[in-house]
């Protein structure tokens, strides 16, 4: 059903009008041929006159009058198999690794499907990244959807090259796979990703598309959807547990902006699209697991957010959506701790069933608990400190910056290469709770601070 | 010819020839025959929303019309089920599509071969009007579902069916109607966007009790009332929301999720057959309809599941139950509505949304009431509409929560600070409120505890004067305070470390009878008074505020209900803890 047209009437930014057509199917493939070179775009709006196609590649060099629009009858789609793993493929699927196109399982929608909520597992298998500030206080489960919220020169990217190559399950050695899809982001940090996969061994069990900085801004609206689409092929019919790593999506957003203004449509808030909370949803509610299948999908989405705003739409909607984010912070980085998470404006929203006996440690739960609330009061002190002075602290507000000024030193703070246990995580915890007055933990069983404390044995 | 394509954009699709179009009417739109609904006529030119994703639907394909408004089924076997946003059985549509969910596949809401046992209570030759029992049917542990005389039906009744069992589709009553008789069965359906008719409604100061420290003493609801729980991310709304439909003491629970998270209504589906319904014992879940549209599911269906979730709850009300309908979020509702809105290229209004948003939230909300039911015998019932709300970053000035403000009696606002603190449930008790206070504080006094509402303002008072306190402190320093304002940031701490906080995953914690949440308040309030009596005395603030009584009321939330003492003797036990020091004075 390939029907050719040479009816271009107008071109509009990335936006090209065929007339004509008469029976594009909405979201049907458009091939351009213009001097030999091919380009492909997607039907956004089809009528019984003409339709509206968004061009990926972009329309620059686009003559009207010589240019013809092929139509493919079929949607968006991606040859998936196993032979994938390895491989490297750019923004719209095809590959950039110089090696000839993988043989081919079958082809898929990218968009995929809505999974249906009655066959969606719900997470609980905590997943030990190794760092303690996430394991400790915001715990990753498998088939969360977990963002980083970063500003620009913080330390996602190695932050994200991290939890990748520490990231295991406690007591399980099973089939694993990294997809990795890069959005607008710089051939160094993409680079940096590769080498890192590459270094961990973990190159041959991933999946990469990188459309980075140079390349056309429109392809990235399709790259985290060819990433997810071979994120789902691998993990639910072929039982691996994927790793979704998706940056940076503020790049995909202000590309969605961009349609969206070619389009003239009315804007929202900061100019971008009315639609932006579901088109996300269409990309993070790809993450999960499926009752009966082995496989799972967490994601790792990236973002960075403009002026480190966590209100800005981008970080705003994502919130809303995933389960959780970890969150990163400009002070942190200045006092020169790494990872600079701050957890108190972190969450991990499925941490509840995913921790405690069975998958952490019984005292898991009270421990993250009472931390928080003594480094919110630690937190909370040192400010009041800054203005009046230490004189006007009260000597349990006094051990309360110090229990804060020591947490952000010796729990927060590892190394790049340094993988804790659950275990060594939880002992420098109550390490530091052994810090305060015992009547203070309020927040903790009597039993597990006689089993647990350092110096206490019950 | 019949009606054929003329325009795909997203979710709106334009028709052309379509033989007397009407509004809201539903149609099959192209070859997948996917379900869509008429939302607006222009001449020749029919809009139609349509409610599954339309990608390869072509220009010139065919559309049908079906002659029916958009409805709902209305007949046993709703509750413990799970539905998208236009009443299609998720747990079918997996038997039937698997995992993931598939376009234009046709599906009935009520099981059509299950067989439900009814004992009819009319007679043959009784006189029924809309509204009526005609007769019970069992439906769950917890539900017995009345089969009424739909509303536009009255007239004598020729023939009642025998007890016995019966499919949804089998006639169970013939009644005669101005000369033609009406088949009457256990199903009966009804157009969504409108209201189910009532006698009347009436007044109501009854509480909704939710088990929720802060909801019930605070900013209680009435049943038949309204509220609504804006927040930003991370602040707790969907935890909320999930308390209140566990924990309210009402009779049947209509749960909308409505563009939210996926693995959400999952845990509804794990952790409801599991718990207990406190007041019938029974699985929760046998109480409970869901309707789940998720984020990833096609837009237009989110605008029709609130719709679809009211109007099963008014059909619940109409048999004479309390029922309480949870939406979350109407944020994601109203940006629907603002999508199709824009599809349309209607003019806009506030930040994209359309003109018309502020009255259909409102006409939302006004569903709720409490309610004299139509027909025989004489019941009240009740419709609460609690809403949750997700301003983008948190603002309250956001043109939904400004909307919904003015629909809506009962604001619970959260806070992200206290999220940051894990201080939950994160609302903020100086900027939430409650209209039905004086209505529902007049009712405690009346059936419970005559000092209820005073005791309630008493512990505000020490709330806000904490508020100008800290303050204070952040200016002059803690130790400039005299002894006496330092009492009032002690008890304003237990107010909120012992009261107003309660973990929502504590097996005990998570529900709070009235019972218990009075002994607290009232501990709190009377060691206060105590220690507030000595310092003006002159005792020694350092010693009574050592008093081990205070540690003993801050155990009291972790105590099982048969534990918690009855006030008497708490009162007694705090008045003799600080005799000692009485003694030690005179």
């Amino acid at each position: 059903m390939i029907r050719e047209f040479n009816t271009i009437s107008e071109v509009n930014g990335p936006l090209v009008f065929v007339e004509g057509v008469g029976d594009a199917g909405y979201g049907e493939l458009v091939e351009f041929i213009l001097n030999g070179e091919v380009r492909r775009g997607q039907v956004l709006e089809t009528t019984d006159k003409y339709a509206l196609v968004q061009v990926f590649e972009g329309t620059q060099g686009l003559t009207p009058k010589t240019t013809v629009a092929r139509f493919l009858g079929r949607g968006l789609t991606f040859g998936v198999s196993e032979s994938i793993l390895g491989r490297v493929f750019d923004g719209l699927g095809s590959p950039k690794d110089g090696k000839p196109q993988p043989f081919v399982d079958k082809y898929v929608d990218i968009n995929g499907a809505p999974i249906n909520p009655v066959s969606r597992e719900y997470p609980a298998e905590f997943i030990q990244t190794g760092i303690s500030a996430i394991d400790g206080m915001n715990t990753l489960v498998r088939g969360q959807k977990l963002p980083i919220f970063s500003g620009s020169g913080l330390p996602h990217a190695r932050l994200a090259a991290q939890i990748a190559s520490q990231a295991k399950v406690l007591s399980s050695e099973e089939k694993f796979a990294v997809v990795f899809a890069a959005m607008g982001i710089t051939f160094e940090e993409a680079n940096f990703f590769i080498q890192s996969f590459e270094k961990t061994g973990a190159i041959e069990r991933s999946v990469l598309f990188l459309n980075l900085a140079n390349d056309p801004t429109i392809e990235r609206i399709a790259t985290p959807r060819f990433a997810l689409a071979a994120a789902e092929y691998l993990a639910f019919e072929k039982d691996m547990h994927v790793l979704a790593i998706l940056t940076d999506m503020t790049n995909y957003c202000e590309a969605l902006r961009e349609i969206s203004a070619a389009r003239r449509e009315v804007p929202g808030r900061r100019g971008y699209p009315g639609y932006m909370y579901t088109d996300l949803a269409s990309i993070y509610e790809r993450a999960g697991r499926i009752k009966g299948k082995k496989g799972s999908i967490t994601q790792i989405p990236i973002l960075t957010m403009p002026e480190d705003d966590r209100t800005h739409p981008i970080p705003d909607l994502t919130g809303y959506i995933t389960e959780g984010q970890i969150f990163l912070s400009k002070d942190l980085q200045h006092k020169n701790i790494y990872p600079p998470i701050d957890v108190l404006q972190s969450l991990s929203r499925l941490m509840q069933r995913g921790i405690g006996q069975g998958h952490t440690r019984e005292d898991h739960s009270a421990v993250a608990n009472q931390i928080y609330a003594a480094y919110a009061r630690g937190k909370d002190a040192r400010e009041l400190e800054i203005v009046l002075g230490e004189a006007a602290l009260t000597d349990l507000d006094k051990l309360y910056v110090q229990f804060a000024d020591r947490f952000e030193a010796e729990f927060i703070a590892q190394g790049e290469d340094e993988n804790r246990s659950i275990e060594e995580t939880l002992s420098i915890g109550w390490e530091l709770l052994s810090m305060l007055p015992r009547s203070e933990l309020k927040r903790i069983r009597d039993e597990y601070v006689n089993k647990y404390m350092p110096g206490v044995r019950g | 010819m019949g009606g054929y394509i003329v325009r795909v954009a997203g979710p709106l699709v334009t028709a052309k020839g379509l033989e007397k179009p009407m509004m809201y009417e539903v149609v099959r739109v192209g070859d997948l025959k996917l379900f869509g609904e008429i939302i607006g006529i222009e001449n020749d030119l029919v809009f139609i929303q349509v409610y599954e994703d339309t990608n390869d639907v072509k220009p010139g394909e065919p559309v049908e019309n079906t002659g029916q408004l958009l409805s709902v089924e209305l007949g046993p076997g709703l509750t413990s089920s799970i539905f998208d946003g236009i009443q299609r059985p998720l747990t079918a549509l997996q038997v039937n599509t698997g995992d993931f969910l598939t376009r234009g596949f046709s599906i009935n809401a009520l099981d059509r071969n299950k067989k439900w046992h009814f004992v009819p209570i009319v007679n043959e030759g009784s006189q029924v009007e809309p509204g009526t029992f005609l007769g019970d049917v069992d439906e769950s542990s917890t539900v017995k579902h009345r089969i009424m005389v739909p509303p536009t039906i009255s007239g004598k009744v020729q023939w009642i069916a025998p007890e016995g069992d019966y499919t949804v589709e089998e006639t169970i009553a013939k009644v005669e109607q101005q000369g033609n008789v009406v088949e009457l069965k256990l199903m009966q359906k009804w157009p969504v966007r409108i209201p189910r008719p009532v006698k009347e409604k009436v007044f109501s100061d009854i509480p909704m009790l939710t088990g929720q420290r802060i909801l019930d003493v605070f900013f209680p609801v009435i049943k038949g009332g309204t509220a609504c729980v804006p927040g930003p991310f991370g602040s707790g709304k969907t935890v909320i929301q999930h308390q209140l439909a566990k924990w309210s003491d009402v009779d049947v629970v209509v749960y909308v999720g409505c563009g939210e998270r996926g693995n959400e209504m999952t845990e509804v589906l794990i952790e409801f057959p599991e718990l207990k319904d406190p007041r019938t014992g029974g699985p929760l879940m046998d109480r409970t309809v869901l309707v789940a549209n998720t984020s990833n599911m096609p837009v237009a269906a989110r605008e029709a599941s609130v719709f679809t979730g009211i109007a099963i709850a008014e059909y619940y009300r109409d048999m004479g139950y309390d029922v309480a309908l949870m939406a979350d979020s109407t944020s994601r509702w109203a940006e629907a509505m603002r999508e199709i809105s824009t599809r349309l290229e209607e003019m806009p209004g506030e930040e994209g949304y359309p003109a018309y948003l502020a009255s259909r939230i409102a006409s939302f909300y006004e569903r709720s009431g409490f309610v004299k039911c139509l027909g025989e015998p004489e019941r009240t019932g009740s419709v609460t509409v609690i809403g949750a709300v997700s301003p983008p970053g948190g603002d309250l000035s956001d043109p939904v929560v400004q909307a919904t403000l003015r629909a809506v009696q009962v604001f619970w606002g959260l806070d992200q600070q206290l999220a940051f603190a894990r201080h939950f449930p994160s609302i903020n008790w100086l900027n939430s409120y409650s209209l039905y206070l004086d209505r529902i504080g007049q009712y405690y006094n009346r059936t419970f505890e005559n000092d209820w509402l005073q005791k309630r303002n008493n512990a505000m008072v020490i709330l806000q004067r904490e508020a100008e306190l800290l303050e204070l402190v952040r200016l002059v320093g803690y130790d400039a305070l005299s002894t006496e304002e330092q009492l009032y940031l002690e008890t304003a701490r237990s107010l909120r470390e012992d009261f107003l906080q309660q973990d929502a995953f504590d097996d005990i914690d998570s529900y709070c009878s009235l019972r218990k949440q009075y002994v607290i308040l009232s501990s709190i309030l009377l060691i206060h008074e105590i220690i507030l009596d000595h310092l003006r005395k002159g005792g020694d603030f350092n010693v009574l505020i050592k008093n081990p009584i205070r540690e003993r009321v801050s155990q009291l939330r972790w105590l099982k209900e048969e534990d918690v003492p009855d006030w008497d003797t708490m009162e007694r036990a705090i008045v003799e803890s600080f005799s000692e020091e009485v003694k030690a004075r005179d």
